[in-house]
């Protein structure tokens, strides 16, 4: 073999890169950020189909996802901080945010998300419970769902209705807002004119379907999980209405991601030569394979079959599970695709790079996990805090078994 | 050295030898400096670059570069320049200038490539028979007019400066990287000691006191000119008027400040 050839072989590059495009700028810190704001998003449209959509098979899961929907959002923003090369300078983006970056508004929609949007909703849905904790409740658990109560212990027919009506409304503003989480997060790739792969004004409506499909998808596992470690039933009638629709959602999401592909491979830019190349050379496994067959076409097909089958429910119920995780599969690999990927190939359009996940480091694998768990430990915390099946036995009564 | 050898030079007319000669050029140096200096020349002045005072940036000034492409021989000598003015890391993959050797075959895909920027110069070309042309094209942060680094900065580091120029504040930058997402042009790096952004400030500290940046007074060939664009007689304005014109990636609207000469087709 020539040598030149077998430095080829051994170069981890095909064609030219620009020098300074040899390091990857955004890595696996970068892809679990949207990963984990499409998950809040995505679980606090579930709530809010219960809420302001009155679909009432839903009820059994209204609580679990806002209390989801906030673990992950406290969780979201930390990949983002770690990430940064200063991470103590972080707070200027809101003390002192240049109102022209996408990125300087992500404080702002957050701030908004969590303070104006989240916490609310669930004070207010949780109040009454909170009195009647702060009541029963001794130690020093007392004095924290006291505090929780704000001084608002009204327990009056009046206050309720309040308390009710304020939650409505505070959920039809908060639809749009998880619209804008998400959107924007999309936003934030989609508008960099400089890459070809991120650059479509699809990316954003791309990005909060497939938030949606993530987030109902995580809010049902965790609702079975939930209901298993609780030796609890399952609700079938809610988790047949949450693969409908889930189903809805992967067939919107999917029918986007094939309108976004078909619309470039139509267009035929400049760069379609050097993304085709990135699709075959660089991501067929975590494009072609995990996003698309194991992680889209597979769930989908599992959850027409799960859901429309004729199966016992016990079936039905592993159908959800399983279609639960390719999703989850699918999204975090359509995330990698769009973070890692975009930096896969060279703006010169002439070249590939590559990158390898490091097990250590700040941008490992080890730290990317404890960031993937760590919301599910905050979740723990909060559900035993706010147990979100306080008032089980009256849902029961009031939802027919379909 | 025999005396006998000597003596022709005593006898016949008077002549200098080459040591005598180099020993009156060197004597007679800063003589004609003192003279060149009195007249207001200089050799900035010959190249028709004019000293300036220390000036604050403002509006009056718009800074901008030109390369000729025809006149680049890549030597590297910009790139090597850049590294030792701004201490820019050694590491191959953080650089503020680097040049591009296009090799165009005959048949079939250009090659373009640009080991350690350029810096050590460029192999052999392993074939020669079917190359069409081949040139070298040095490049740099564009120091566009309108920024797509500075639109994305969320804190506001990265900002144009009153006379044009695209320049990143050490102390504010967050290091977020969006700014090196969004650059059009691979120009802008990670700083693997300050973590934070950087790039070419076209040698500002230079610039400010009416020198050119490194880069340009380094280049063998004055392939790189330098100056304002606002200055009816500066160099850049001349090499604006007298070449066909080209600058990269135009269809971004970035409105580039880095113009380029008998640019082929494959240049982006």
């Amino acid at each position: 073999m020539e040598p030149t050839l077998v430095l080829a072989l051994l170069e981890p590059f095909n064609g030219y890169i620009y020098p300074n495009e040899y390091f990857l700028q955004w890595e696996l810190l970068i892809v679990l950020y949207p990963y984990l704001t499409g998950l809040v998003a995505g679980a606090f449209i579930l709530a809010s189909l219960e809420r302001v959509f009155h679909v009432k098979a839903l009820l059994p899961v209204y609580r679990l996802a806002l209390l989801s929907a906030l673990a992950f959002l406290i969780a979201a923003p930390l990949p983002l901080m770690a990430h940064l090369g200063h991470p103590e300078r972080a707070l200027e983006m809101l003390v002192t945010p240049h109102t022209a970056s996408a990125m300087a508004m992500f404080g702002f929609v957050y701030a908004w998300y969590l303070l104006v949007v989240l916490l609310l909703e669930i004070w207010f849905d949780y109040r009454a419970d909170i009195v009647n904790l702060s009541n029963s409740k001794t130690g020093l658990m007392k004095y924290v769902y006291k505090i929780l109560t704000l001084g608002a212990t009204d327990l009056s027919p009046e206050a309720l209705q309040f308390d009710e009506k304020a939650g409505r409304l505070i959920t039809i503003i908060g639809i749009p807002s998880a619209f804008m989480l998400h959107g924007y997060v999309g936003f934030i790739f989609g508008s960099i004119k400089a890459n070809p792969w991120w650059s479509s004004v699809l990316m954003p409506i791309v990005f909060l379907f497939s938030a949606i499909v993530s987030g109902m998808a995580a809010v049902l596992l965790i609702y079975m999980v939930a209901s298993w470690a609780r030796w609890k039933p399952i609700d079938m009638a809610c988790v047949n209405k949450l693969a409908e629709f889930l189903l809805y959602a992967m067939l919107v999401d999917f029918t986007l991601e094939i309108l976004d592909f078909i619309h470039r491979l139509y267009e035929s830019e400049e760069s379609i030569h050097i993304l085709s190349q990135l699709i075959s050379d660089r991501l067929f496994i975590s494009l072609i394979i995990s996003q698309v067959l194991i992680g889209g076409l597979l769930p989908l097909f599992g959850i027409l079959v799960g859901r429309y089958g004729k199966f016992p429910d016990e079936m039905r119920k592993m159908f959800y599970f399983l279609v639960g995780i390719l999703i989850q599969v699918g999204i975090f690999s359509m995330r990698w695709n769009v973070v890692i990927g975009g930096q896969m190939f060279s703006k010169s359009l002439r070249g590939l790079t590559t990158y390898k996940v490091h097990l250590m480091g700040i941008e490992g694998l080890l730290v990317s996990i404890g960031f993937l768990i760590l919301p599910l430990a905050v979740l723990f915390v909060l559900l035993r805090l706010l147990p979100p099946w306080l008032n089980e036995k009256s849902e029961e009564k009031a939802i027919p078994v379909a | 050295m025999s005396m006998d050898m000597n003596d022709p030079m005593e006898k016949g007319p008077k002549r200098v030898g080459r040591r005598k000669f180099l020993d009156l050029v060197f004597k007679a140096m800063p003589a004609a400096g003192i003279t060149l200096g009195t007249c207001g020349l200089s050799i900035s002045s010959l190249r028709g670059e004019e000293e300036k005072k220390l000036e604050p940036p403002s509006e009056k000034n718009s800074y901008a570069m030109a390369v000729d492409i025809h006149k680049c021989i890549g030597c590297g000598r910009c790139a090597y320049a850049c590294k030792k003015e701004n201490k820019v890391p050694e590491d191959p993959h953080t650089v503020r200038t680097w040049v591009e050797r296009y090799v165009i075959p005959v048949e079939g895909e250009a090659l373009v490539d640009s080991p350690n920027g350029g810096i050590d110069g460029f192999p052999e070309l392993p074939e020669t028979k079917n190359i069409l042309k081949s040139f070298f094209v040095p490049k740099l942060c564009n120091h566009c007019a309108n920024p797509p680094c500075v639109q994305v900065c969320p804190v506001g580091a990265t900002f144009q400066t009153k006379d044009g120029v695209i320049l990143v504040d050490e102390k504010y930058c967050v290091g977020c990287r969006y700014c090196i997402q969004a650059c059009p042009y691979g120009a802008r790096y990670m700083h693997p000691v300050k973590h934070v952004a950087d790039k070419c400030t076209f040698c500002y500290h230079r610039i400010a006191k009416g020198l050119v940046p490194a880069c340009v007074e380094v280049c063998p060939t004055q392939a790189r000119v330098f100056g304002d664009l606002n200055r009816q007689s500066s160099p850049i304005r001349r090499f604006l008027r007298f070449n066909a014109i080209k600058a990269l990636k135009q269809e971004l609207n970035t409105r580039p400040k880095v113009f380029y000469a008998n640019a082929d087709l494959e240049v982006r």
